[in-house]
């Protein structure tokens, strides 16, 4: 047994957290978000560069890499691209999954989808919402009636982006008219689960990076004479936050490993560690806007934007009340 | 990352499990009180077995193993629903703490004893006056310069006896075993002049020696489960310190971080055993007529609780890499009983909810005898004992996240 990181895993993670602090400090993060397109498109080439969309990197070297993403508050289609649509990747493209549709359960893989369908001839048509990133995309890995997943370039595909929470991982509604594909060769279900592992290790990003601001903050903001972090009533707050920051961590890490290894327990531990790690997220942000007062409450101070991924993460497939009845079907028939 | 045995670790789990066979029939759950010379037999049995002391140093009696074998032994005993060890206190508290600080002489009188369960160990850190904040001991101990050397205590084998003694007086409380127990780690003052912490010691006290009383406290459970040790002219032989008089915070910090550092497999495991218990109530028919696990919130609430289970025992499995990489336990095995102690409470309270009103009863007329009613009402000293959650969030917000002291 040995429930570490390698040393190539940690200089990885290492070398991500130096990259992105430096390429998308937080003030850059809050600019994009407020104006369009949402994301600087240079950085592609960089994420590139650094090896992220190699093919040999297994789902623990992704988890490593969207845990960062996440504390960085990464806008970019790295998740969608890595997390979702992995199977159709070249080594540079990027990528979003488009899964949803209008008026059904928006789980990966929940229903079918019966209003997009392939034509003889290989064409694609059919109407997606809710799907991420779309408008920074080259191409769709686009979910058709029975399952099949379809690759179906940008430039075939008519985007309206929909007003959206999260502004760094923007929504869009997708229409397919006739559009030309090509076979992606995946299982939905293999999909999905390497989707929920790896929204488990970006969660924990989130969460962890909202425990430092609330940490940070508990430090240095002195109230009645004394730094607020030596008041309990802060300071206990503080520490749940850390405890589940623990339990989620292990959690993805075990994920990610049932999925690279395809044991047996992978189903069961992407439902834990998605459906744990997402609302955990959520209330690392929530705790860290009460620590942070009335500051926490503005559009100027970052916390929001984690507080809206966070959000994004736990709602992410069918939410944690569905993925927990998975849980349940399999421990009590 | 690895989460699969080794060879060797694969080969010791299964003689394990075969030798679990043929030795462990699943404890009754009737009422699932202590039992203490059943479990007395049981820990003569793992002992004579080689399953006590795997990672201790073979000098002193134990295998010298790496800590992945004790993580092993403890989810297969209780995967098996065997029950505990008698002497938890001395191979989780003492042993350690005598493995760190005692002397040659002190490791191999007392190690192999207690290995055995020849001896039992028991804890003297709490007081009335003392619960959370250690540094209040009131217990004292004195030089006994008067009596030096007057052979009054007869030298039976238990002691480094030169003549020379300490004299304590004092009143401990909540302790755990000392009914049964033959020895006691006693934190006591011995400076009452210095600073709160700086004056206290760490005394090794045999507990049938004269003048040590044992009172039983009878728990809200209905059973005497803990103690009152009141200790009157005790006569403890100077050998018996671990470290010097004045350590004995430093002594006991050990201790504590042993505690809350290896007592995590304990717990995850005693967790998997609840959650599968309640698991298997919730499948039945309730008293009044319904499945519980048709229950769409019920299903919801068990799937939480086998979350965090998981949860807490990867962690626990970081937390042992660590362990085993630096000799010390990771920071994320601050976690564990603090959240090991609130999910045994919402489990157990879940377990009373699939009973509705029928709940209310106890004993022979109660569901499965009324193990749950004892598991529920039990399971609310767990957030108490051995550090309450308060103190624990304080050392998680201090110590680990680096937030400022709060007092």
């Amino acid at each position: 047994m040995d429930f570490a990181f390698s040393a190539e895993q940690e200089a990885l993670r290492a070398a991500a957290r130096d990259f992105l602090a430096e390429r998308v400090p937080l003030p850059k993060v809050a600019a994009l978000a407020d104006t369009d397109p949402g994301w600087d498109p240079a950085i592609w080439g960089a994420l590139v560069g650094l090896g992220w969309l190699d093919a040999d990197l297994g789902v623990l070297e992704h988890a490593v890499l969207l845990e960062e993403a996440g504390y960085a508050l990464l806008p970019a289609p790295f998740f969608a691209t890595v997390a979702l649509a992995w199977p159709a990747s070249d080594g540079r493209s990027r990528l979003t999954l488009a899964w949803a549709e209008p008026g059904l359960p928006a789980g990966l893989a929940e229903v079918d989808s019966p209003g997009t369908r392939v034509a003889g001839d290989g064409t694609v048509t059919g109407h997606k919402t809710l799907v991420p990133d779309a408008g920074w995309v080259d191409a769709f890995v686009v979910r058709c009636a029975g399952g099949a997943l379809r690759l179906v370039p940008a430039a075939a595909a008519t985007v309206r982006p929909l007003s959206t929470v999260d502004t760094t991982r923007r929504l869009a509604e997708v229409r397919f008219d006739r559009a030309p594909s090509e076979p992606v060769v995946a299982e939905l279900a293999t999909v999905r689960r390497r989707a929920l592992a790896l929204a488990a290790a970006e969660s924990v990003g989130v969460a962890r990076r909202a425990l430092d601001i609330a940490a940070e903050h508990a430090r240095s903001r002195t109230q009645f004479d004394r730094p607020i972090g030596s008041y309990q009533a802060v300071s206990h707050r503080v520490a749940d936050t850390y405890t589940a920051v623990q339990l989620a961590t292990s959690l993805a890490i075990w994920a990610a490993w049932c999925v690279t290894e395809d044991d047996p327990a992978a189903d069961q531990a992407c439902a834990a560690a998605t459906s744990y790690a997402g609302p955990a997220a959520v209330r690392a942000c929530e705790t860290a806007i009460q620590v942070l007062g009335g500051i926490g409450m503005t559009w100027e101070h970052p916390i929001h934007r984690f507080y809206k991924r966070a959000q994004w993460l736990a709602a992410f497939d069918t939410g944690g009340r569905a993925q927990r009845a998975d849980i349940a079907a399999a421990l009590l028939g | 990352m690895d989460f699969r045995d080794t060879a060797e670790e694969a080969r010791f789990r299964g003689e394990l499990r075969g030798w679990l066979a043929e030795h462990s029939p699943p404890e009754a759950v009737a009422g699932g009180r202590p039992d203490d010379e059943g479990a007395r037999a049981w820990s003569r049995r793992l002992y004579d077995a080689g399953y006590v002391g795997l990672t201790w140093p073979t000098e002193y009696g134990g295998r010298g193993l790496p800590y992945t074998y004790q993580a092993i032994l403890v989810e297969e005993l209780a995967r098996y629903g065997a029950r505990g060890h008698l002497g938890t206190i001395g191979l989780n508290m003492a042993g350690p703490t005598i493995l760190a600080w005692g002397s040659e002489e002190q490791k191999r009188r007392l190690l192999p004893p207690l290995l055995a369960g020849d001896e039992i160990w028991c804890q003297g850190f709490s007081e009335p006056g003392a619960g959370s904040d250690l540094g209040a001991v009131r217990t004292t101990a004195a030089a006994d310069s008067e009596h030096q050397g007057d052979g009054e205590h007869q030298d039976d084998g238990k002691h480094w006896d030169d003549g020379e003694h300490w004299v304590v007086n004092g009143q401990k409380v909540w302790s755990s075993y000392a009914h049964l127990a033959d020895w006691c780690i006693l934190v006591v003052r011995t400076d009452p002049a210095a600073a709160k912490h700086a004056g206290l010691s760490y005394l090794l006290v045999d507990m049938h020696a004269p003048g040590v009383d044992v009172r039983p406290l009878t728990q809200l459970t209905g059973d005497p489960e803990f103690n009152e040790i009141f200790l009157t002219d005790v006569r403890v032989p100077r050998g018996s310190m671990l470290g010097k008089p004045g350590d004995g915070w430093q002594v006991a910090m050990t201790t504590l971080l042993h505690e809350r550092g290896t007592l995590g497999f304990l717990l995850v495991a005693a967790l998997e055993r609840q959650l599968g218990l309640l698991v298997k109530l919730a499948r039945e028919t309730a008293p009044d007529g319904r499945r519980p696990a048709d229950d769409p919130l019920l299903r919801d609430a068990i799937a939480r609780e086998w979350t965090v289970l998981q949860g807490l025992r990867f962690t626990n499995y970081r937390s042992l890499t660590a362990l085993m990489r630096t000799g010390i336990p990771g920071p994320e095995g601050s976690v564990a009983k603090l959240v090991w102690s609130e999910a045994n409470q919402r489990l157990t309270a879940l377990a009373l909810s699939m009973q509705g009103l029928a709940a209310q009863l106890d004993g022979p007329d109660a569901v499965w005898d009324g193990y749950w009613q004892y598991q529920q009402l039990r399971s609310r000293g767990n957030t108490i004992e051995a550090g309450t959650s308060e103190i624990l969030r304080n050392i998680v917000a201090e110590r680990v996240v680096g937030l400022p002291r709060s007092r």
